[in-house]
């Protein structure tokens, strides 16, 4: 009896999330009238605005993944080697970015990079675009320092260093020698996440009138009927497929079985 | 002047002193070994000496230079951990020649030097594995040959057998005083156990409560330990308590037996208590034992230990240990019997602390 309401209670859960993505799915498929055709992905992928935003959105990400790297992985090796005592305070500021709704804080942006504030942003389009990448960083903030932080967490960064410096290296080799390949599991979850949410992301891109991907399903959305839905399945698929990756690179880093 | 000076070395972590006014003097090619406890500020010079840790007071110098303005990776220190510390994203090649990579050295200067450091571990033939892949006694000797491969001024080895099991433990240790005899290179070395530091030393730091004991060869501290201390970290002494009957004769008496002292018993009156100090190998109870001095006492247990057999017998209030070599004749004593242990009086020491 006790399985038999595990077995049900599975089911439902499946059952929950598959099939409003069967459905979906079966509707991106409907466009030609009786059959099941792939015409409502054939006209996203030629439309020139979709090339346009989805180019936009990647480089984005990559913008915003570099910039997230070079933040977060030296400011959580120092942070657990040096300054111990303050990681509550900096998991608290990380984790910020999930309360504070991202509306607030692209509002705070315009109002904080103006064309008539000491620091005009938005004046440009390269300002802008900045500012969007800033904007998604913090975002990205709370998966990209969880990842990096559990990353260092597996390896003895203490250790590590002092040999590295008994052996000459200054604090730049250390990071990319010795911390940030040891961590490059780490890093690139956070950077699928990154990617990610870059890729889905409405509310910031549309407020700062930049044009990515997520305005742009939104735009499809309000005007058209197959299409938005090949749309989503699309994302879906960029998503999981995300996803994949990072389960497939932490099976093939170098030494990840290291006890050290 | 000697090659590495530490001069008046103080140190404190707020408001404790974990290292009180430490000095000592290592020659070129010596191998010193800091002996003391968990917690004796052992480890802790020596990572003042690599840099890791800022003297609160004092001075370090290497070869006439002062390394109080330099960081750890300007020292030019070789140093190999407990912990084995090799980068898990190297091979062992590469792992070795980090060191040399890092000063820029050119490559066919690099692939040579490897090549040397490997023979030297005879570890040749595992330069494309990765330290995950290999057992704690090998990855240890790749550390060794990474610390060594860039010619250090100093190789400073922290407590590096520790993790090792028993068996790979006393191998690796001669290799490394082999090493270093080869190589003539200045090294300290941080232990608690006292028979690695007995056997591989030429010098050796009985460090306690941050200051050192006792500084001397292994036979010195073994044999004379300056302090109680000493003498009951370093090997297995029995600390007898005794009552002085004659300073001028430098008579004693150990319960209601008396002993005449060799050693002269100083500025101590009639009645006084003193510590006396003697190796559990220095007696023997057999029927021909030699030595001019005897305690007669009551044996209160007798143990099997292998190569030896290890008898504890008391003696008006101390109980003392003795060890006779195991031999397939010898019947030990049994418990409740009357023993009388003879030993040389020169074997028992004053401890003076």
């Amino acid at each position: 009896m006790k399985k038999f309401w595990a077995w049900g209670a599975l089911i439902f859960g499946l059952l929950y999330f598959i099939l409003p993505l069967v459905g979906m799915t079966n509707f991106s498929l409907k466009m030609r009238r009786g059959v099941y055709s792939l015409d409502a992905y054939a006209v996203v992928l030629g439309d020139p605005r979709f090339q346009e935003t989805f180019t936009y959105s990647i480089l984005m990400a990559l913008a915003t993944i570099v910039f997230g790297v070079l933040l977060v992985v030296p400011t959580a090796y120092w942070v657990r080697l040096k300054l111990p005592g303050l990681r509550p305070y900096i998991e608290f500021v990380t984790l910020l970015p999930l309360v504070i709704p991202a509306i607030v804080i692209v509002f705070g942006y315009i109002r904080l990079y103006n064309t008539s504030s000491w620091l005009p942003l938005t004046g440009t389009t390269t300002g802008t675009n900045i500012l969007l990448m800033f904007g998604y960083a913090t975002l990205a903030l709370p998966y990209m320092y969880r990842s990096v932080d559990t990353g260092l967490r597996s390896i003895d960064i203490a250790t590590l260093t002092e040999a590295a410096q008994s052996l000459g290296a200054g604090w730049t080799t250390i990071l990319a020698k010795i911390i940030l390949p040891n961590v490059l599991v780490a890093v690139l979850s956070g950077a699928f996440l990154t990617f990610a949410i870059v890729i889905g992301e409405f509310t910031m891109a549309a407020l700062l009138n930049r044009p990515a991907f997520g305005p742009y399903m939104q735009l499809l959305g309000a005007n058209r009927a197959y299409e938005p839905a090949a749309l989503a399945v699309m994302s879906f698929a960029l998503t999981w497929g995300c996803l994949g990756l990072i389960q497939l690179v932490s099976r093939f880093q170098k030494g990840a079985q290291s006890p050290a | 002047m000697s090659f590495l000076n530490l001069t008046s070395i103080q140190k404190s972590f707020g408001p404790v002193q974990v290292v009180k006014d430490f000095n000592m003097a290592i020659e070129k090619g010596e191998f010193v070994s800091f002996l003391g406890p968990s917690g004796c500020g052992k480890t802790t010079v020596l990572r003042m000496i690599a840099g890791f840790e800022t003297p609160s007071g004092g001075t370090i110098t290497i070869n006439g230079k002062s390394q109080a303005n330099l960081r750890p990776n300007q020292r030019n220190i070789g140093m190999v951990f407990q912990a084995y510390a090799l980068f898990p994203n190297m091979n062992v090649a590469e792992n070795v020649a980090f060191g040399l990579k890092v000063a820029g050295r050119p490559k066919a200067e690099i692939d040579q030097r490897v090549k040397e450091m490997l023979g030297l571990i005879k570890l040749d033939h595992l330069a494309d594995r990765y330290p995950y892949q290999m057992s704690g006694g090998q990855q240890q000797r790749v550390a060794l040959a990474r610390a060594l491969a860039p010619k250090p001024q100093v190789l400073l080895l922290d407590e590096p057998l520790s993790a090792l099991d028993a068996k790979i433990r006393v191998s690796l240790r001669e290799e490394i005083r082999m090493i270093q005899q080869q190589l003539g290179i200045t090294t300290v070395f941080v232990t608690h156990d006292q028979e690695e530091a007995l056997s591989i030393s030429d010098r050796i730091v009985v460090m306690n409560a941050g200051k050192a004991d006792q500084i001397g060869a292994p036979a010195e501290i073994y044999n004379r330990p300056a302090t109680r201390f000493v003498a009951n970290f370093v090997g297995t002494l029995n600390l007898i308590e005794a009552k002085v009957v004659d300073p001028a004769s430098n008579r004693v008496s150990i319960g209601d037996q008396g002993v005449t002292l060799r050693e002269p018993l100083g500025a101590v009156k009639a009645g006084d208590t003193i510590s006396l100090a003697l190796r559990p190998e220095a007696g023997s109870i057999a029927p021909d034992a030699k030595g001019d001095t005897a305690l007669t006492g009551e044996v209160i247990s007798s143990n099997f230990l292998g190569s030896v057999i290890r008898t504890r017998m008391k003696v008006g209030p101390s109980v003392i240990s003795f060890d006779m070599f195991n031999s397939p004749g010898l019947v030990p004593p049994a418990v409740g019997e009357t023993a009388t242990l003879r030993f040389t009086a020169t074997d028992l020491l004053i401890i003076r602390d």
